[in-house]
């Protein structure tokens, strides 16, 4: 009875089998729904070469911008990333790769990659530097790029509950890409700050299907924000 | 004289409709949401995945799990969504936001517009602006009419890498409301007290300045 049951332990159990040379997918949008602590357990790992796939590159000292600092990410792809020193340096030196994608296109990238959608047509980055080396086509008298959806060999994730079954919700803006990157890791990892019951989570609320998750793990978070704005009472 | 940023971005909300969804880009665009006018419901779009941002929280209710695309701590109002970013660009994309307010470099008179990148400057990534200019009908471009160093921002010919291709129609500078038609700026009205031949001084793509040419009005 145990066979639907994801909960691991530890994170060490939570990050077997990544090796380097791997694509991690890892939802988050800037440092809000960071997978911060599988972060942490890739750098205590030393897991190196790996292409990691995500909206942004963390922060010096925090979520993905600690895995620069013992060089463990090969290739970057991403929409933004200039939010550490670090990176720039290891951008300029030739020893970081970054592939940038447009926000909306990597997001369905991930998403198509889960949904077994090998490629798929967007007006996104017609006519730019986006466009180099990619096949165009005309649909309805407009020109559609070619994008390849993308799919990675580990998918870590943050979530706010799971239950044993691996049943996700995300709280608020803390979703961004995480329930596309859990659909798209040949092994994914989520997170969470609780873990319920199984039958707690109202069925047709569940934000990720229990189908794409393998393993989930209890963790603390930080939650570091970027932007502290506050409004200015007059 | 030519505007300030508040003024731009109160000539911008003179843009807005009761019912509007809106996304607003970083800067000038962002201050068009402190012009919304009073017997008017819009809702912002910030492509994080959130429909229906508020304004910044207190001490007391500021959370870090909710921010907007700037990565700004916020609220969200009665009615808004939260969803993923595959469905906060399906919205982009599909065209269902009506309308989308965002800075730029330099526009053409071809309605190209270049937003993200300058060769041989560190390029930090284009966001979301190239889903924005792709998938958007209604867009406003903010920004100065000429550099610092009095170059024209408005070009027969982009010469910075584009965000988008033909996808720019309404164009506000400092100096004047702009719209492109045809291969050409039309100058619709201008700043108060900025003449005519300043603007077309500052501009370097084919503007086409009919008869009369009224200045903005501000309430």
């Amino acid at each position: 009875m145990a066979g639907f049951d994801k909960v691991v332990t530890s994170y060490e159990d939570a990050m077997i089998g990544l090796e380097d040379g791997m694509t991690v997918l890892a939802g988050g949008f800037g440092l809000c729904g960071i997978p911060e602590n599988l972060i942490a357990e890739i750098k205590r790992k030393g897991t190196t070469g790996l292409t990691v796939v995500s909206n942004n590159c963390g922060v010096d000292g925090f979520g993905l911008g600690i895995l620069l600092e013992d060089k463990q990410i090969r290739k970057m792809v991403s929409s933004y990333v200039g939010e550490n020193a670090l990176f720039e340096k290891q951008l300029l030196d030739g020893e970081l790769e970054v592939e940038l994608t447009p926000q909306g296109t990597l997001a369905e990238k991930m998403r198509a990659g889960g949904a077994g959608i090998p490629a798929f047509y967007t007006a996104t980055g017609v006519g730019t530097p986006v466009a180099e080396g990619k096949e165009t086509k005309v649909f309805d008298g407009r020109e559609y790029l070619m994008e390849e959806a993308i799919v990675g060999d580990f998918a870590i994730v943050k979530g706010w509950k799971a239950d044993r079954y691996g049943n996700v919700v995300y709280r608020h803006t803390a979703q961004n890409f995480n329930p596309l990157a859990a659909t798209a890791g040949k092994i994914t990892v989520v997170e969470v700050e609780e873990i319920v019951e199984v039958g707690e989570l109202d069925p047709a609320h569940i934000h990720t299907p229990g189908i794409y998750v393998d393993r989930v793990v209890l963790g603390t978070f930080e939650k570091r924000i970027e932007q502290r704005t506050i409004k200015t009472v007059a | 004289m030519a505007l300030t940023r508040e003024q731009m971005a109160q000539r911008v909300a003179q843009e807005l409709q009761d019912g509007f969804y809106v996304n607003l880009g970083i800067g000038i665009p962002t201050l068009v949401a402190n012009y919304v006018p009073q017997n008017m419901d819009v809702m912002l779009q910030s492509e994080n995945g959130l429909l229906g941002m508020g304004e910044f929280p207190t001490e007391e209710t500021i959370d870090a799990d909710m921010i907007n695309a700037g990565k700004q701590t916020v609220t969200t109002v009665k009615g808004a969504s939260i969803f993923s970013s595959a469905e906060s660009f399906a919205m982009i994309r599909g065209g269902h936001v009506d309308l989308t307010v965002l800075g730029a470099f330099e526009v053409d008179v071809n309605g190209n517009i270049a937003s993200w990148m300058i060769p041989n400057k560190l390029v930090k990534g284009m966001g979301g602006a190239m889903d924005l200019v792709a998938g958007a009908d209604n867009i406003i471009v903010t920004m100065t009419h000429a550099s610092k160093t009095g170059e024209s921002k408005l070009l027969s010919n982009c010469s910075l890498p584009l965000t988008g291709k033909g996808c720019i129609k309404k164009v506000l500078t400092d100096l004047a409301w702009l719209e492109i038609e045809d291969g050409a700026f039309v100058l619709k009205e201008r700043a108060p007290g900025v003449s005519i031949e300043e603007i077309i001084e500052k501009t370097q793509g084919k503007l086409v300045v009919p008869d009369h040419v009224p200045e903005m009005v501000f309430a």
